[in-house]
């Protein structure tokens, strides 16, 4: 899993690659929390993520709820079917907003 | 990490093949996330060792197998922690060594690793019929669970008893069926995209059958003479009371069906729907002396299992063997396993099955004081729960009316089926019995109020209500026993012709029939259940015993809703009309007096002359009319409803009572019109002409309103 974090316009994209789960969900939890703790706008692509599991539905989660309780605002880009399935499925998929391009996720804060 | 370094219990004291670990903690009882690691524990009371075996998942042998040393034992409970271990992959197990000895009880084989009593997600059926590994060294493996899931604001919605409506069915059959419409078919997320249609039809409960994991696989064979395989399809056999059915889960394969079952639970509370569980706690999958050794034959057989002098198992549930449910440790495991579902699953309530099983003795007499039946009344998490029983078992104990009730437990009422069957197809000598019935059996609940009995005229055992008027014979066949399994006393009548007709006469006496019994359920006082599709007509083509079966005799065939539209909407607007009408939903017994000076009673008995029941043997009318003054006992207003049941075959000219000036009579419903004519809807009533008449169709209900 390869996480690049940038700062767009007072928001932060997160790109993540690969698999999150048990084996990657605490390595991308201690790489973006510093980040996450300093800000309120948070863009979460997940273009290249081909499965995300129970631990790594968690860490989105953890995401949301540090966002929120500083009433920012959490999107999510790149989403595939597969995910936005199981997401909807295990009910995760409430807490997000999910846009279908960068562009208008950016255009979404 | 940091918050926790200065605790002791972070670091190993013990390493054993690279793995590390230390002395547990005994309570809770299972395999519990703790810091850096998993805290397991588990209690056998005459095993002479065991070891905690480790595997990765899916892997044939495990990857670590850790004796647990003397000392991290503390009475009969071995318990430690193991450090890093990966929460998502782990599967684990244990084994007991000890005597095999059936005569002294015990049945311990160290060759079997066994899963966790306590453990809260089983591996090995992770989709519904995968093809198993039958050589798997461990076939049904212990998991570990997130139990973090975000409710949000979400609880168990403690929706007064009187005001259900429950709904019958069973996860799977619900939306397999190719018409369902919905994406995932035969799962929990299925359910929850038939949300709307429950909303519509105005139920506010569902009770599931049984989702705790099962081997749908268990007994599985093929049919001789269709090659048909089979299952245990309804999953009356539990493997494991603390785990959810994996293969009812569209994320089974991923393990995340805990958080699937709970976003759907969560959904239906939002839709202010509860959730019953159907609950097994009489037996377990393992079987009697031949059955395979899975979990409690090998951890505890005499503590788990009911046992005879010479070893065997009683066999008081029909299936081979009998759960210890009075041994105070089994006792404390359905205890336990209540009070998760109710607090980590937000479960609203529990029809418990054969419960009558639940208050035998460890000998199997019946108890006067039965202690897990009191516990479970009087336990402050499931304070707030529904307790249903099934108040008999197959050990020829009927206890309707006499179930030890501790002030909280309430029957699926058997007496209220038998007694409206009969009634509908016209046998004699009912009216009196039918009138206990419909006021919410007094007789046998005198002191339990009328919410202790849970109506129903159908239910997963035995006919469908279309079936009930279909077929006068069951036509078991398909279940591979010669006909001779499922219920003989179905109190059924085919309306002239064994199945399926094209006879317009039958088929609409039929649907009359259905109207009436829907109709005599939705104004009877107690709690009303309707199996799944009986509004719509659903048919398992007169087999009353389909628990094996994984096709069209149980998938609901949603094409029904529109081809039996007049059914669809006339339960749908009884439903509503009881919703609408407090009177219907006392708490209490009517006392037949006229407590709140309205005039009326608050319930009066009629027959073709008003004020004159007819209670001889011969009558097959009846007639009640019910005072709005009453209604909630008198804590509620609604208006005067008179219902009138013919189940003569011709015409009856009834006499009406005379309402208070100002006040008219207005028909809303009448089954012997011919839909849509049937009902009229909520304060749309038709003023009738002749006030002080009515004629009552062959075999006809007629609801009147007054107001």
């Amino acid at each position: 899993m390869n996480v690049i974090i940038k700062t767009s316009r007072n928001i932060v994209i997160i790109t993540i690659e690969g698999s999150i789960d048990s084996k990657t969900a605490g390595n991308l939890q201690s790489q973006i929390m510093e980040t996450v703790a300093k800000t309120n706008n948070v863009l979460l692509d997940l273009s290249g993520v081909g499965y995300i599991s129970s631990a790594g539905l968690r860490v989105l989660l953890m995401i949301y709820r540090q966002i929120k309780s500083k009433n920012g605002k959490v999107i999510l880009v790149g989403v595939s079917e597969e995910i936005r399935d199981v997401m909807s499925i295990t009910g995760f998929i409430n807490f997000f907003e999910i846009t279908n391009t960068l562009e208008n996720a950016i255009n979404s804060f | 990490m940091a918050e926790f370094d200065t605790r002791i219990d972070f670091y190993p004291t013990h390493e054993f093949k690279g793995i590390k670990y230390r002395r547990g903690h005994v309570l809770p009882f299972g395999a519990t996330m703790v810091p850096n690691g998993v805290n397991f524990s588990i209690y056998s009371s005459a095993a002479t060792s065991c070891t905690l075996v480790l595997f990765e998942k899916n892997a044939e042998q495990p990857f670590a197998e850790i004796p647990f040393p003397k000392e991290f034992m503390i009475g009969n409970v071995y318990s430690m922690i193991v450090f890093d271990l990966d929460y998502e992959t782990l599967e684990y197990g244990y084994r007991m060594d000890g005597p095999f000895k059936p005569k002294t009880w015990h049945r311990f084989d160290k060759s079997k690793i066994l899963s966790d009593p306590y453990a809260k997600a089983i591996g090995g059926r992770d989709t519904w019929l995968a093809p198993p590994n039958w050589d798997k060294l461990y076939p049904f493996r212990s998991r570990l669970v997130f139990e973090d899931f975000d409710w949000e604001e979400d609880k168990p919605l403690e929706t007064p008893i009187e005001d259900l409506i429950i709904y019958e069915m069973h996860v799977r059959s619900f939306t397999m069926h190719s018409t369902s419409g919905v994406k995932f078919k035969g799962t929990f997320t299925g359910i929850k995209e038939k949300i709307p249609y429950l909303l519509d039809l105005g139920i506010n409960c569902i009770e599931l059958m049984p989702i705790y994991e099962f081997d749908e696989y268990e007994h599985s064979k093929k049919d001789p003479e269709t090659g048909e395989l089979l299952l245990n399809y309804w999953g009356y056999s539990t493997l494991n009371f603390f785990a959810p059915k994996s293969g009812y889960a569209a994320s089974g394969k991923f393990g995340m069906q805990v958080d699937e079952l709970k976003t759907l639970i969560k959904e239906l509370h939002k839709n202010r729907i509860e959730v019953i569980l159907d609950v097994v706690f009489n037996h377990t999958a393992e079987g009697d002396h031949r059955g395979p050794t899975i979990s409690f034959k090998g951890i505890d057989n005499k503590t788990y299992y009911m046992l005879t002098p010479e070893g065997y198992y009683y066999n008081f549930s029909g299936t081979g063997n009998t759960l210890n449910c009075n041994h105070p440790i089994v006792r404390n495991m359905v205890l336990d396993c209540l009070r998760y579902w109710a607090s980590e699953y937000h479960i609203d309530g529990f029809r418990f099955d054969l419960a009558t099983i639940l208050g035998r003795s460890q000998e199997g007499s019946p108890l006067s004081n039965p202690p897990l039946l009191e516990s479970l009344a009087y336990d402050p998490v499931l304070a707030k729960c529904k307790l249903i029983a099934e108040a008999w078992d197959a050990g020829g104990l009927y206890q309707v009316g006499s179930f030890p009730c501790y002030g909280r437990w309430a029957e699926w009422n058997g007496k209220y089926r038998d007694t409206v069957r009969k009634f509908l197809k016209g046998d004699e000598g009912i009216v009196g019995d039918l009138s206990q019935r419909i006021q919410g059996s007094p007789d046998i609940y005198r002191s339990r109020g009328a919410t202790a009995g849970i109506n129903f005229i159908t239910c997963h055992d035995g006919f469908t209500l279309y079936d009930m008027v279909a077929y006068n014979q069951k036509h078991n066949e398909a279940n591979g026993e010669n006909n001779l399994d499922g219920n003989n006393d179905n109190y059924s009548w085919n309306c002239g012709w064994e199945g399926e007709t094209n006879d317009d006469y039958v088929n609409t006496l039929r649907h009359k029939q259905i109207k009436n019994a829907l109709a005599i359920l939705m104004v009877s006082q107690g709690v009303p259940m309707i199996l799944m599709g009986d509004e719509m007509g659903r048919t398992k083509y007169g087999n009353n015993n389909t628990y094996c079966h994984d096709n069209e005799l149980n998938w609901l065939n949603w094409e029904l809703k529109e081809m039996n539209a007049d059914l669809f909407n006339f339960a749908k607007h009884i439903i509503n009309f009881r919703r609408n009408h407090p009177i219907f939903r006392n708490k209490d017994h009517f006392s037949n007096t006229d407590y709140m000076n309205t005039g009326f009673s608050d319930i009066s008995f009629h027959g073709t002359k008003s004020w004159q029941a007819d209670w001889s043997s011969s009558s097959r009318v009846f007639s009640f009319m019910l005072d709005g003054g009453h209604a909630k006992n008198g804590n509620s207003c609604d208006d005067i409803i008179y219902v009138a049941l013919n189940m003569y075959w011709e015409s009856i000219f009834i006499e009406i009572p005379r309402l208070p000036e100002g006040k008219y009579w207005h028909v809303s419903v009448n089954t012997d019109m011919p839909s849509p004519f049937d009902f009229h809807s909520l304060s749309d009533e038709s003023r009738i002409e002749d006030q002080l008449h009515f004629i009552a169709g062959p075999r006809s209900v007629i609801i009147l309103i007054g107001k």
